[in-house]
Formats: C-alpha cells, sequence, structure tokens
C-alpha cells in the first residue's frame, strides 16, 4: 500500500485530535507510545524538530496538571515520529528520482 | 514567504509523483560512476544558468544575482572575514605546547591544499574532511579539539582555504569499493528527503537556486563549498561547513546530526568532488 506523506500526515493528526477528557493513564500511554516512536526515528537518524518539541511540550501540560492538553500533545508527538519513520521507508528508494543524472 | 510556501507545495507535489514513479520505475543497475556523475550534476548548472560563468558559480547566492553581486564586490575590498583569516594565520604558526605546529601535520606545511579536502583515507575507510583533520592534529599533538562550529575552526579553515583560493577542486576517489561507497551515500543523503517539510539539499540547491528563502538567496549546489568557510551577517560571525550542514538541516525541521557525522563527512566528499575543477574562492561574505 503507497500513501504519501503528507496524507499519512494529516490522517495521523487528524485521528489525534478526536477525544474525550483525558486522564493521568491516558496520557503516559500516550505518552509512553509517542516516545518509543520517537526512539525509532531518532534511531533510523531521522528525527524531526517537531517530534522532539511536542513531546516537551506534553510533558510540560501533563506537568501542569492539564492532561487533556498532554495527551493530546502526545499524540501528535507520535503522529509526527511515526510520519518520520514513514519518510525515512520511503526515502530508501525515492531520493533517486530526485537525482540528476 | 511566498517562495518558501511555494518550495513547499512544489516539493509536497513532487513527493507524490516520486512516490508514483519509485515503484513501477527500474533503476538501471545502480553503479558508482562519479565520473559521469560530476559531469552530469555541472552540465545541469550549466545549461540551467547559461549566463553565469562556470568559474563563478562558487560564489553562492551572489552567483545568482547580479545587484547582490555588485553589493558583494564593494564589500570584498573591506572582507568582513578579514579578522577571521588574521587569526587563522596567527593560529596556523603558533606552536602547540610540544613545540610542534599545524604544519607539521599536512603536506606541504598545509599551505595551498585546501582544494584536496576532503580526501578518502584507505587506512581509516572513511573520508576525512579538513576541519577533522584539523582536530586530529591537535589531538595528536596533545590539544583539546575545537568546536566544529566555532570561531576558531572556522579562522584555521578561512586561512588555509586562503592559500589556496583560485586553485581547482582537486578531489580524488581512488579505487577502492569503500571510496566509491562513501560517495555514493554522500549522493544518497543530498537526496534524501528529511525533516517535517520533507526537503532534501536538493531541493532548495538543485531545484531552487537563486529563488528566495526568507530574506536569503539560494546558492546552487555546484561549487557550494568552494566558498567556506563564510562570514554571514546573520550570524555577525563565521560559519564552517559543519555549522552550515546543522543551520541547513534545521531549517527543514530535522534534527541535525553531530558534527563530522559519517553522513556529512559523505556528502562532504560527493558535493565537493562533482565540483572538481571549480576553482576554490574561500573564505566568503555572505549578507
Ligand atoms: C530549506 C532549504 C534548504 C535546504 C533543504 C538546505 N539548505 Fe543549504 N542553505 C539554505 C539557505 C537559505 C542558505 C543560505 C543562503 C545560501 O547561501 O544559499 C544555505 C546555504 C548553504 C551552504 C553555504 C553556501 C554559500 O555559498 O553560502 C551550504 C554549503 C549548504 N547550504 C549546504 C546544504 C546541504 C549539504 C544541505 C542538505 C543537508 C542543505 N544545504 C539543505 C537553505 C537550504
Amino acid at each position: 500500500m503507497k500513501r504519501s506523506l503528507p496524507l499519512a500526515m494529516l490522517l495521523a493528526l487528524g485521528l489525534a485530535s478526536a477525544a474525550r477528557a483525558a486522564n493521568e493513564a491516558d496520557y503516559k500511554a500516550a505518552y509512553a507510545t509517542a516516545e518509543a516512536a520517537s526512539k525509532e526515528a531518532a534511531g533510523l537518524r531521522n528525527q524531526w524538530t517537531v517530534t522532539v518539541s511536542t513531546l516537551a511540550a506534553a510533558k510540560k501540560a501533563a506537568d501542569g496538571g492539564d492532561f487533556d492538553r498532554a495527551t493530546a500533545a502526545a499524540r501528535e508527538a507520535e503522529a509526527l515520529a511515526k510520519a518520520s519513520i514513514f519518510q525515512a521507508a520511503s526515502e530508501k528508494e525515492a531520493w533517486k528520482a530526485m537525482e540528476i543524472r | 514567504m511566498k517562495t518558501r510556501s511555494a518550495l513547499l507545495l512544489g516539493s509536497l507535489s513532487a513527493a507524490l509523483v516520486a512516490f508514483a514513479l519509485t515503484s513501477p520505475r527500474v533503476v538501471a543497475a545502480d553503479k558508482v560512476d562519479p565520473v559521469a556523475d560530476a559531469k552530469a550534476f555541472q552540465n545541469f548548472f550549466f545549461q540551467k544558468f547559461p549566463d553565469v560563468k562556470h568559474e563563478d558559480f562558487v560564489n553562492g547566492p551572489y552567483s545568482m544575482n547580479a545587484d547582490m553581486k555588485r553589493q558583494w564586490q564593494e564589500k570584498e575590498e573591506f572582507p568582513p572575514y578579514e579578522f577571521a583569516l588574521d587569526a587563522g594565520k596567527e593560529m596556523f604558526a603558533t606552536p602547540f605546547k610540544n613545540g610542534k605546529t599545524y604544519a607539521d601535520c599536512f603536506p606541504n606545511g598545509g599551505v595551498g591544499i585546501r582544494q584536496n579536502y576532503p580526501y578518502f583515507d584507505e587506512k581509516e575507510g572513511k573520508v576525512v574532511t579538513l576541519e577533522l583533520a584539523l582536530n586530529r592534529c591537535r589531538e595528536a599533538n596533545g590539544e583539546a579539539p575545537y568546536s566544529y562550529v566555532k570561531d576558531e575552526m572556522a579562522s584555521l579553515t578561512a586561512y588555509m582555504a586562503f592559500t589556496s583560493r583560485g586553485k581547482p577542486m582537486d578531489i580524488k576517489i581512488p579505487d577502492d569499493p569503500r571510496a566509491l561507497a562513501a560517495f555514493e551515500n554522500g549522493k544518497r543523503y543530498f537526496y534524501t528527503r528529511r525533516g517535517q517539510m520533507n526537503f532534501s539539499c536538493a531541493s532548495c540547491h538543485v531545484q531552487s537556486p537563486g529563488e528566495r528563502i526568507r530574506a536569503e538567496v539560494l546558492a546552487p549546489a555546484l561549487g557550494i563549498l568552494n566558498a567556506m568557510p563564510i562570514y554571514r551577517s546573520e550570524w555577525s560571525g563565521m560559519g564552517t561547513t559543519s555549522r552550515r550542514f546543522v543551520t541547513c538541516n534545521s531549517q527543514t525541521r530535522a534534527v541535525p546530526l553531530e558534527p563530522q557525522a559519517d553522513e556529512y563527512r559523505d556528502v562532504e566528499y560527493f558535493l565537493s568532488y562533482v565540483a572538481n575543477g571549480l576553482p576554490i574562492s574561500g573564505p566568503g561574505a555572505r549578507p
């Protein structure tokens, strides 16, 4: 299945914002998933700055007790990390399309 | 700003096309052929900018814009990198604590050799850049290495570039599969999209040279390292090649690699090799 990266990002971000009020457990689960995805992206040497800053924002919101915002930010960070992983995978071949020959 | 969103849109649609194209397209057996690559690379720019004299490509954004070029030529009478140049010259001549100098680490005493960097070190099996060689020289002589992104390194490389001004870039790729792999890896890094903006180096420096991104005019990828290091008013100081790579990665919202990471060494090898024959013009000054 071939999807485009921008499409993947939009879908992921869209899903992330569907919400009921979130609690600390929701946040912790969302954060752990996001952190794992972000570590995977870093391991591929393809981390995005926005993933790092969105993860930091999630933590900050949680520290302030705002778990709605924290959970939303963690899910957004996960979506960003996944998009960067998708990018790294597709660029393994796609870079050749840009090459001057 | 306008150009920027146009660039972004362009790049997104290019990405879509790329995704559509890549699966069915069979790329003919991927044999690494640096000579053919360099020729194609140079021809691309010579044809895209038929009015730019070949040796002018090494002047980055100034080769693309006549007004800027005039301002630059006036500036060159009191070049803002002069301070770094003087400092570099003095540092170069000052002995380490053990009495040796940089000259002891380099061929020809380090004078007039910048055009040969980076080179492929067959012992290490890796690309060695000038910045890396300078720090290795320091460490071999019991001195602490310099930051790759700060003034001292810029001053040293500025001085070394100056002693090579006008000499044609002369990068060798030895007949060693590891050297060819390094070249290929550098090429892949150059064309690979990264960051949230989904840009490769080529999105800006191949597809859009001469266009403005924020207040800056994009330099063409051909000869893009010949002027390094550069003084930038925006930095109000000098910037090394390492610093520039880090900054360019950040602009696409990609987390930069550590300076002198293998990928950066390899992309420097690739970009320098395809600029073979074009004169060293560093140190440079940018608005
Ligand atoms: C978002 C667009 C963008 C991308 C992507 C980008 N750069 Fe740049 N680059 C710039 C801008 C802006 C400048 C400063 C203006 C100029 O000199 O082009 C610059 C300058 C440079 C310079 C100094 C050129 C000079 O003469 O002043 C080098 C070298 C360079 N980039 C290398 C790279 C490499 C290698 C990559 C890929 C890792 C890359 N750039 C990716 C925007 C980009």
